[in-house]
């Protein structure tokens, strides 16, 4: 199952677990939520057994979802303090995006962009969570200024939320070698020093 | 249901334009709450017709019975004592759907065809196409949609399209005992309001007047009014009524453009990796781990 015994321990077994369970549910979440965000997505009701079906599930799914963000949230919180190297980073970005990252400072186990990623993401979560509760109407039944406001607000935050997440993946699929460390937990020394240096002199003590 | 012989004018969560070939005339309903006596063969009238019983409940003290609209109840009148001037007036009014000419139910809705708005400006609700996500109760500015708990679908008065849709007047109507409910043209209607109005007014109501409120297009249900200045006398009727800003920004041009930025996101970052290639680990790096290890074996 090891390639190489010399390969980096990025993730463990419980941290993917945990992260394919936000990555699961998010998924049917965007395309349940979609459903009902405008009438050209109305059709992915039918992936949930019908349009009635997919109002049902789509608030349990979002449980499912903030429990499993919440733990991994403090599960990684500490690794995503924002560093002057962060700042750095994130001032040279463009040069990054540009497929040169020559230029880049030297980066823990996170960049600036993921940590940016990480608390972004956290924000939204939070009021997925907030507005999520308030117009879930089998459950509650709220004054209908808070249920306007939370609708606007579940919508926004969906989509930036989507939006994000589209980001979080291309990115993994950009910087080749990453997505391992999703499935089995594991980068080549290569990867790390390449793209986390910090990380790399860390795990391995050169 | 939907009904043939009554033309579709705007759909909820379609965004194709419904059938126009063919006008038909707007009716309305007229409700005169000076002539209105209270005695509930309206609400008596809606049971029958829809042939809906709501469950019995208790005497609160007061004339209001049911105390709400609910799933089973599409009309109610509301009782409201007001002092002023020295003089106690009953005011009562029948509440119900008020058939908005901009529907904010229709508007707010995400299931096509759920909510039906007909030419004649009658605004349906079709239970068969209804999720039960309650957007509807979000969307209305008279706060008129109630969800059922037995089927989470959402009901509300048809303003009776089964009866109008072969040319005989709602329910209600032809139960008022003293002509308080008026059908026909809006036109017919405004006229017949008109000298509803005028009479009121040399009766010594002076600011009598017609309810149809422009903020949301006009309303297919309309009051005559003794005090058309203060609406909000006859239980909370809402003076200026209009979709919520949240409502128009949730349910309006926000939506699509929010669309085409995700479109852009998922586009922008195909045309990424095909001109700026994907983010190797460099050959130099893997070479010099490689010769680390050649060393440390040795």
């Amino acid at each position: 199952m090891i390639r190489d015994p010399k390969d980096l321990k990025r993730y463990t077994a419980s941290e993917r677990a945990n992260h394919w369970v936000v990555g699961i549910s998010f998924i049917l979440l965007a395309l349940s939520g979609l459903a009902f965000f405008h009438p050209a997505f109305f059709p992915l009701t039918q992936l949930f057994g019908g349009p009635v079906w997919t109002r049902i599930l789509h608030p349990y799914l979002g449980v499912i979802m903030a429990i499993g963000f919440i733990v991994m949230f403090f599960r990684f919180k500490h690794l995503n303090k924002m560093t002057p190297a962060d700042k750095e980073w994130l001032s040279k970005v463009d040069q990054m995006v540009d497929g040169d990252d020559h230029n880049m400072p030297e980066q823990g186990k996170y960049n600036g962009g993921q940590k940016v990623m990480f608390w972004a993401l956290a924000i939204s979560m939070l009021l997925m969570i907030l507005s999520g509760i308030v117009i879930w109407r089998a459950w509650f039944d709220l004054p209908v200024d808070i249920v306007r406001l939370g609708a606007v607000v579940h919508a926004a935050a969906g989509a930036v939320m989507i939006g994000l997440i589209m980001v979080h993946v291309y990115a993994a699929i950009w910087v080749k070698g990453t997505i391992r460390a999703m499935w089995y937990g594991t980068v080549t020394r290569a990867w790390a020093k390449q793209h986390h240096r910090g990380w790399y002199r860390q795990m391995t003590g050169k | 249901m939907a009904l043939q012989s009554l033309d579709i004018k705007q759909r909820s969560a379609t965004t194709t334009p419904s059938t126009q070939v063919r006008e038909t005339i707007e009716i309305a309903k007229l409700i005169d709450v000076s002539a209105c006596i209270g005695c509930k063969a309206c609400q008596v009238a809606c049971s029958e017709w829809n042939d809906i019983r709501d469950e019995v409940g208790n005497c609160h003290g007061v004339y209001d019975n049911p105390m709400d609209l609910s799933a089973k109840s599409w009309t109610v009148m509301r009782y409201t004592e007001v002092e002023q001037d020295n003089k106690l007036e009953w005011l009562i009014r029948k509440d119900g759907c008020m058939h908005c000419a901009d529907p904010g139910c229709l508007k707010a809705c995400p299931a096509p065809g759920a909510i039906i708005q007909y030419s004649n400006g009658i605004v349906d609700f079709h239970q068969e196409n209804c999720i039960g996500c309650g957007y509807c109760v979000t969307g209305c500015p008279f706060n008129v949609p109630r969800i059922s708990k037995e089927d989470s679908k959402a009901y509300k008065c048809s303003l009776c399209s089964d009866r109008v849709a072969v040319n005989q007047a709602p329910a209600c109507v032809k139960a008022c005992p003293t002509g308080a409910i008026q059908f026909g043209s809006k036109e017919d209607m405004k006229d017949y309001a008109a000298k509803r109005v005028e009479d009121l007014k040399e009766r010594g109501y002076d600011q009598a007047g017609l309810y149809d409120p422009q903020g949301v297009g006009g309303t297919h249900v309309m009051y005559v009014l003794h005090h058309a200045d203060k609406p909000d006398l006859y239980a909370g009727l809402p003076a200026n009524p209009s979709i919520s800003p949240l409502v128009a920004l949730w349910k309006g041009f926000a939506k699509p453009l929010a669309t085409l930025a995700l479109a852009g996101v998922a586009l922008g970052s195909l045309f990424h990796y095909v001109t700026k290639g994907p983010n190797e680990v460099s050959k130099e790096i893997e070479d010099e781990i490689e010769r680390e290890d050649k060393e440390e074996a040795k």
